[in-house]
């Protein structure tokens, strides 16, 4: 079965990246579109195709996978389906990193100021959260410092709001934040690409451990797992990747807490075969939702984020009402 | 080889010892009781001697690399922890990750000691079934069989009787005494000094901070450490069942 369900996540990223490529205000035929993506037939075409539609594509599905896997591998190491990616507060970090960058114009200054200050704040909040959970601490304790960080970010980032010289500048920083993959270049791929590929390398090689983290910590330390160790890699691993995303895309929430929801019955719940099944998934999510924004309402700019948000808030609605079923 | 060797061994929490000056052997085809009043050290001892907590003095298990020490023995704690909606099949199968090697997918022998472990704790029936859907004794007997499918020289368990309706109790003492029979060392935990006398080979009683007997059971249980150790009077009898333990009051 878990076979099946890979090539029908892979079939379906297949299908929807080409479908990504093929839509766009440019209004280009297929046949044009392919022809200038291949063979770089036709100098407008050829930018649009090469320089907009394939990085917009080529993010969508790496910054889906992210999330996805990164989501699944929280899930996994706290054994809790509620967690997911932005619990350790890089997310919020970032996004503050990308707010300030905006408020002072150093995102003006050069093409990557924003993803770079974005980058930052991801570094810093991870280096905040290894020092505040300890070396030794359990999983509570990440937790917590992944909460502490998150208010920490989310506070100074209302304070840059607050402290905004104009309307105009807050409302570029609110919409950034909504989360988007409008206008990207390649540079944005080269710069996000590296970092989520090391995280997930990283991540998919901790299958064992996760499957072992079924049992609890102490039958997982005493299958030879070694959790000091595997909680190091997580947040890195988890901070490289979301760190990544969210610098070039914005915050893109739900993604990580829905896809691994959705996929666990499908890889009969083991947590290392839902890392992989999650990364398909959260790219089959992102490349169909970054469709659904340019088809619904193309004249409209809406933004990938609230898209996310729309459609994964009932999902997770539906999981808290199964949740309270089993409860009973 | 001796799995389990505490020389000089020492926990302490803050700046108090919670256990000091243990020496404690145990060989093949023992079945140890580890007995105590609540918080006189039976979880951090067990716990200790894995490396799982700061310690003086020497552990032999603790001495070994995780990998290997996950091939010596199985350990089963207390808490029931079973984190996601997996199959019996698939959770057994966990006790054999020591025995992978990184990808490597489990290969005849493998299925060889999963099929056993089921088939000891009656868990025949229960392959495809989903085990957090189980009642919580299913669930501590599909844990069993987990640590069982592990394979090792030496099975230590803290309280895994707790929570077992009577039959299940004494068909789990029934599985660690013939798991000793066979040549394993089997370590556990106990609050029930009838199980405790009825089943163990020997009894190691801790009390403040250190061994207070370690024997046979009808030489530890004497009424005078059932009252200094468990303020408690009990009938021991030798039956022909084996020793009896039955308390009968407070002191």
């Amino acid at each position: 079965m878990t076979r099946a369900l890979a090539l029908v996540l892979v079939a379906l990223i297949v299908a929807l990246f080409a479908l990504s490529l093929l839509i766009g205000p440019a209004g280009l035929s297929p046949a044009t579109s392919l022809a200038a993506l291949i063979r770089g037939e036709g100098l407008a075409e050829t930018l649009v195709m090469r320089e907009i539609r394939l990085p917009r594509a080529i993010l969508a599905a790496i910054i889906g996978a992210a999330l996805g896997l990164a989501g699944a591998a929280m899930q996994g190491y706290l054994r809790n389906p509620l967690a997911e990616p932005g619990l350790l507060g890089v997310s919020g970090s970032a996004a503050l990193g990308a707010v300030i960058a905006l408020q002072t114009g150093f995102a003006a200054q050069f093409a990557l100021g924003l993803p770079f200050a974005a980058l930052i704040g991801a570094v810093l909040a991870v280096g905040l959260i290894i020092a505040l959970a300890g070396p030794r601490g359990g999983a509570l304790t990440l937790i917590l410092a992944g909460i502490a960080v998150s208010a920490l970010a989310g506070a100074f980032t209302a304070l840059v709001l607050n402290l905004s010289p104009n309307p105009f500048a807050a409302s570029e920083i609110m919409f950034w934040m909504m989360g988007s993959l409008a206008d990207r270049s390649m540079t944005h791929v080269w710069l996000a690409a590296p970092f989520i590929v090391l995280g997930a390398v990283v991540l998919l090689a901790q299958g064992r451990a996760f499957d072992a983290l079924t049992l609890g910590e102490d039958s997982a330390a005493s299958l030879g797992v070694n959790l000091s160790r595997l909680r190091l890699m997580l947040v890195l691993a988890v901070a490289s990747m979301v760190g990544a995303a969210t610098a070039v895309a914005g915050a893109v929430g739900f993604v990580g807490l829905v896809v691994p929801h959705i996929l666990r019955p499908f890889v009969r719940a083991r947590p290392s075969s839902l890392l992989w099944a999650s990364a398909l998934g959260g790219a089959v999510l992102v490349l169909a939702a970054d469709i659904a924004v340019r088809v619904v309402l193309p004249d409209r700019d809406l933004k990938l984020g609230v898209l996310t948000a729309i459609v994964g808030a009932p999902l997770f609605l539906h999981l808290v009402f199964k949740t309270r079923g089993q409860a009973l | 080889m001796t799995e389990f060797a505490l020389t000089d061994f020492a926990v302490a929490r803050g700046p108090c010892d919670v256990l000091r000056d243990i020496n404690l052997t145990v060989g093949a085809g023992e079945f140890v009781g580890l007995l105590g009043p609540n918080g006189a050290g039976k979880t951090t001892l067990m716990r200790a001697a894995l490396g799982m907590m700061p310690h003086r003095g020497h552990s032999a298990l603790a001495a070994l690399s995780a990998r290997d020490r996950a091939r010596h023995v199985a350990w089963l704690p207390q808490a029931r922890e079973i984190g996601w909606p997996v199959s019996v099949a698939d959770l057994v199968t966990l006790g054999r990750l020591p025995h992978l090697a990184r990808g490597q997918k489990p290969g005849d022998a493998d299925r060889a000691a999963i099929e056993a472990a089921l088939a000891r704790m009656g868990l025949d029936g229960f392959r495809t079934r989903i085990a957090t859907q189980l009642s919580g004794g299913e669930q501590a007997r599909v844990l069993i069989a987990r640590a069982l499918a592990q394979d090792t020289p030496l099975l230590m368990a803290d309280e895994p009787a707790a929570g077992l309706d009577p039959a299940h109790q004494l068909g789990l003492m029934d599985t660690l005494a013939a798991e000793a029979t066979r040549g394993r060392s089997v370590i556990a935990s106990l609050h029930d000094l009838g199980l405790a006398a009825r089943y163990c080979t020997r009894l190691v009683v801790l009390w403040q901070g250190g061994i207070a007997a370690d024997g046979p059971p009808q030489d530890v249980l004497t009424p005078d450490l059932l009252a200094r150790v468990f303020q408690i009077r009990a009938h021991v009898q030798q039956t022909e069942d084996g020793p009896i333990c039955q308390p009968l009051g407070v002191v």
